[in-house]
Formats: structure tokens, sequence, C-alpha cells
């Protein structure tokens, strides 16, 4: 017995040299996100993604990247031990995390341990706020609730504009406020505001106020989850105005079990469409679509591209896979600022704030599907 | 005024169902003497379950329906058998404990079977809504159908108490135990079929609760379970009538609460009613005030 336990350790030893030996000159990225819960789907799709980007960029022979994806069930906490058990792993830099709450603890720890951090999709200004190292692909919270505001003018959509977001949330809060700034400023008139928190499962008030103030649009700067409760109450009672969301409601078609016909017609602020013509997204969209047998959404095509950056800052800073996560940040924060990356989700150029800059596009539902809205 | 009418058809739409997973707390502690918290996790699984008959097995939303009372029934029975007769002689703290326990141990099996991500129920009432006084005032058709259905079984569940011989031997048990066995009546047995029926009204519940807010997740039962608990408590809990208002008027103050004061303190409302009952009229609306013999 006693020899079976020597040599079960010995073989146990051996192993944890030989893993790391293995893939010394492999970069390894970390990427965080809520793999499974409530916000699954974005998790999924960033860490799905990612491995299409970094499987191409293997495939190109020079630098090699192995993603960890780590889960966080969208929970700050969990995120900090997805954070620790991906560094210690040995990932060099983070691509994350997914959702704004746990990205904003995150980043204020790797701001900490000076850890360079590209998040795809956590929007909030918190995640990069009076942080040098934590750079975000997709547009902040403020920037959507204002883009929002100023394409549903320019387009001339509605004049009478509902609000219906989640007061617990910094995510849906971010967005309102910039939203209610930018609509006086553009003439929009908000008719009927109202909040609810996120255990909520009946939108009957909320729902009842909108129509009763005669909202032509209702703007929802949430996630899907309530939103397709929004969506059925509001259908219950017979009210159908315009619903124009952000990159939140992306996820709403994949959900199981839901009426896609009760999201006809509804907007969607989204720098990605699955339908668009050029040849980079089609090429995307058929991997991702033969390998997980899904559309890929915003989220994903948000990961594709953040990989893609991380991957030009390390090439163009020489980054290679002995160097301490430390040093690699200090390259990567350099790097970024000078790097225009042309990705899925258009062409991208960063400020030191961490912030992006690049158009915001709309997509509408037409029979179960995104349809560019130009 | 209008607006008002509607907020109130919303309210007593709810209402029902806290009503419906109300008679199950109210049946249950009538006769067991117990708090039986899983029952709130009992409805997530008969949601569960029709939702898979319906998307998975392409069955029609009333055999759906059955099938998912038949399940909980099945699974309200053994949950009984197995966790709470053991301990029919201890402590009402034990057996508290351990209903909690079998709610988390029913959320996690949910949880494992169907995943965390949360699925969208299909509406079992395919019933249009329906509108009055020139379409200001529209009422949906799963509202409609809900207060029915509560209503029905309310009836019902009066008349097999008050008639059958069931219903009788349930009554004397919550009564008196003791005296209960001594007359004849199989205890264990009456308190099983109390199980089953509480159990095949939470797979109702279920699935009225998620036609109307149509989020299902492993967690979906416990906000609902609990506030349909604080509604036993309000209308007095071990009485069926009471269970009803109870469930109705929580309903009705949930729904006003967010409707004239604030839309985030819905829940609030809520549990200050139980504080105040609790307060105020510790049997609750409709309860008997029993006087400890000493």
């Amino acid at each position: 017995m006693k020899k079976l336990v020597a040599i079960v350790l010995t073989l146990a030893l051996a192993m944890s040299f030989a893993i790391p030996a293995m893939a010394a000159d492999t970069i390894k990225i970390g990427v965080i996100g809520p793999l499974t819960g409530g916000a699954a789907i974005y998790g999924n799709a960033v860490a799905n993604a990612a491995k299409i980007a970094a499987d191409e960029i293997n495939a190109l022979g020079g630098m090699q990247l192995e993603i960890d994806a780590q889960d966080d069930e969208h929970d700050p906490e969990k995120s900090i031990n997805a954070y620790n058990t991906t560094l210690d792993s040995g990932s060099l830099v983070i691509v994350g995390c997914v959702t704004s709450g746990p990205c904003a603890a995150v980043a204020s720890q790797a701001y900490e341990d000076r850890i360079f951090m590209l998040t795809p999709s956590a929007s909030s200004v918190d995640v990069i706020a009076d942080k040098d190292n934590v750079y975000q692909v997709c547009f902040t919270d403020p920037a959507q609730g204002a883009a929002s505001a100023d394409y549903i003018a320019g387009k001339g959509l509605a004049k009478k504009v509902a609000v219906i977001y989640n007061n617990g949330d910094v995510y849906s809060t971010g967005i309102y406020q910039t939203f209610e700034a930018k609509a006086a400023e553009v003439g929009l008139e908000i008719v009927a505001v109202s909040t609810f928190t996120d255990d909520t499962t009946d939108f009957s008030v909320q729902v009842t106020e909108a129509k009763n103030a005669g909202a032509e649009l209702v703007f929802l700067p949430i996630y899907y989850t309530p939103a397709s409760m929004i969506l059925t109450q509001a259908a219950a009672v017979d009210f159908k105005p315009i619903f124009f969301g952000v990159d939140g409601l992306d996820g709403i078609l994949t959900m199981e079990g839901f009426d896609a016909s009760l999201a006809e017609g509804v907007l969607l602020l989204t720098p990605f469409s699955a339908d668009a013509k050029d040849e980079k997204t089609q090429n995307f969209v058929k991997k991702y679509t033969e390998l997980y047998n899904d559309i890929p959404n915003q989220f994903a095509a948000d990961a594709y591209d953040a990989v893609y950056a991380v991957y030009e800052a390390m090439i163009a800073g020489g980054v290679t896979a002995d160097m301490s996560p430390e040093e690699v940040c200090e390259i990567m924060i350099e790097q970024m600022q000078q790097l225009t990356i042309d990705g899925l989700t258009g062409t991208m150029t960063w400020a030191a704030t961490g912030e992006v800059s690049k158009t915001p596009t709309a997509v509408k539902i037409e029979n179960g599907v995104y349809v560019g809205m130009e | 005024m209008m607006q008002f009418l509607s907020y109130l058809c919303n309210g007593i739409s709810l209402g029902s169902v806290y009503a419906i997973i109300a008679l199950g707390y109210t049946m249950v502690y009538g006769i067991a003497k117990m708090l039986n918290f899983a029952h709130g996790d009992v409805i997530m699984i008969g949601a569960y379950i029709a939702f898979c008959a319906m998307q998975y097995w392409g069955l029609p939303p009333i055999i759906s329906v059955i099938a998912a009372m038949a399940v909980c029934t099945a699974l309200g029975v053994t949950i009984e058998r197995l966790a709470y007769k053991p301990l029919r002689k201890a402590t009402s703290l034990a057996v508290l404990i351990t209903a909690i326990g079998m709610s988390y141990l029913l959320q996690n099996i949910a949880l494992l079977v169907w995943g965390a991500n949360p699925k969208s129920f299909p509406s079992v009432v395919k019933l249009g809504s329906v509108s009055l006084a020139g379409g200001q005032l529209i009422i949906s058709g799963a509202a409609i159908v809900t207060i029915v259905a509560c209503i029905v079984i309310m009836v019902a569940l009066t008349l097999f108490t008050s008639k059958t011989k069931m219903g009788k031997a349930m009554r004397v048990v919550s009564e008196d135990k003791g005296a209960a066995e001594l007359m004849g009546i199989n205890v264990n047995f009456t308190i099983s079929i109390t199980f089953a029926i509480g159990s095949a009204l939470a797979a109702i519940a279920g699935v009225l609760l998620c036609s109307a807010y149509p989020t299902l997740q492993p967690t979906t039962g416990s906000m609902p379970g609990i506030k349909a608990f604080t509604a036993a408590v309000f209308g007095g809990i071990g009485s069926i009538p009471g269970a009803m208002v109870g469930g109705i008027l929580l309903g009705v103050i949930e729904i006003l609460g967010k409707a004239y004061v604030s839309t985030e303190l819905g829940d609030a409302f809520v549990f200050a009613v139980l504080i105040v009952v609790l307060l105020v009229k510790p049997a609750g609306l409709l309860g008997k005030t029993v006087h400890e013999k000493v």
C-alpha cells in the first residue's frame, strides 16, 4: 500500500513539472466570465469566441496563445477567485471580465497587482476609472445611453419615450443617466421613468405606467431576462410601442423557450450583427456556428476582437512567454494607445483612459433574427 | 380610475397565485403542524416539468399540467416519507431546519438537471386578453385564468374538507392527532394525502406563476414561496379561506404599493404586512386564537 502511494505521489510530482515545461513557449490568456448562472450566455459566448481567435492566431505559426476560461457566475467574489486561479496557472494577461459588477472588482485588484486587463464587454465606467492598465473593447455605459438617445432622435423613431431600468444595477443606472441627459439635449420627451430591482418578476405596474403616459418608444437599458418578461407582460395588455435596448438585450433570442414573435421589431444598439456581409464577419459566424452550433452575439464579437487586440499589442511590444505578468502589463499599456484594430465590431482606437472609440450601429429583430439598420 | 382598476386586476391576479401557493402551506401546517419551506421549490419543479413536457416532448398544455401535478404529488409524498415522517416526534425546530435543507436540495437538483440559464416559459393560457371600457382597461388572459383557477380550487378544497370522509379525517387530525388515532383514523396516511394535495396545488401554482411571469430558473419558487407563506400567516395559518383572503390582499397590497409609492419597495410592503400582522393579530385575519391550557 505504501509503495503504491509513493508511486502515485512520484507520478504526481513528475506531472506537475511536466505540464509547465510543455507549455513554456505558449502565452496563456485568462478569460473570466459567467460560464454558468443567469448571465451564462454572455460568458460562454466570450469564452468560445476567444478560443476561435486564439486558434486562428496559433494557425499562423509564430506566437502561440492558450485560453484559460474561468467561471465567475456573475459574482464579484467568485470573479476574484477566478482571477487568482488563472494567474496562479500562469496567465500573463486577462481578457475579461465579461459583466460589469465582477469586472469592477477584479479591475481594482488587477490595478494593485499590475496585471493588464482588456474587457470585451464590461461596459461600466467603474471598470476603467482611475486605472491605467484596464481597457475596454465595448462602449462604456454612458456612451451607450447617449448614443441611444442620439440614434432615436436622429432617426426620428419617436418623440415620447418611457424608460424602465434596474435601479439596483450599475450597468442599468449608468446608461439611464446619460440617456436622460442626452435626451433633453436632442429634444426627446421622457414621459415615464420606472424602476425595478433584481428579484422583480411582476412588471405590470411599470408597463402600465409607460402605456398610460402614451410612450411611443420604451427604452430598456437592462439585461435580457427582465426584458423578456417586460415584452411578455406588455403583449398581454396590448401595449405595442417600439422597444429599444442596448447590448444587455443581446441574447434574448437564444433564451430557451422564448417566443421570438414577442421580440419582433425590437431595436438594439450593438456594434455587431451576425448578418453583416463583410468577409471577416461571415468567416467568424461560419466558424462559430460550426463549432458551437449557435449564432454568435455581440459579446462573442467583442471577445474575438479583444484577443486580436491583445495579440497585436503583444507582437508590437515583443512580449514573450518568459516575461512576468507585471512586465507584460507595462508593455501592453504603452502599445494599446498606439494600436488601431480593424475588428468585427468596427475600427477601434483606445484613449489612455482605457475607453474605446468606434461608431455605434443598431440592429432590428425581424422574424427572429437581427437585421442590420445600416 | 381605469388605471386604478387595472392595477387592482393585476393585484388580484398576482394575489391568486400567492393564494394557491398559500393553500399548500396552510393545509400542511394545519394538519402536520409544520412549516414546509420546501413548498416554494416544489412549485419550481412543477413548472420545470410542465416546461419540459411542452417544450421537449411536445405535449399539449393540459396534459403538461397534469404531468406536472403527477410528478409533484409523487415528489411531495416522497419528501414527506423520507424527510419529515422520521421527525414526527422531534422538536418543531428540527423539522423546520429539515424543510429548509430540503428546499436547498431541490434547488440544487434543479440546477444540476436543468442548468442555471433562465428559461422562458411558454404560456399555457392561449386565451387572448379582454378589453373593457373601450380599450382603457385590458385584462390579460393569464390573469383571468389564474383568478378563476384560484376560486375553483378554493371551493373544491372547502367542499373536500367539509363533505368527504377523507376531508373530515384531515380536520380531526388537525385538531387532535392522538384522539384521531384512537378513533381509528390512519394519521400517517392522512398526512400523506395532505402533502399530495398540497404538492399537486403547487404544480398548478407553478404553471400559473410562470405563465404570468415567464422566467423559469432554479430559484423561481423561493420568493413567491416566502410571500405565500406571508399570505398564509396574514390570513391565519391553518385556515383555508384565510389563505385565500391573505393571498389576494397581499397581491393587491404589493401591486398598489408599487404603483402609488415606489416600484422598488414592492417586496418591502409584503414583509411589512407580515410584521404588522404578527404584532397586532398574531393569529391572522381568519385564524383561531388557541388558548394554551396550563
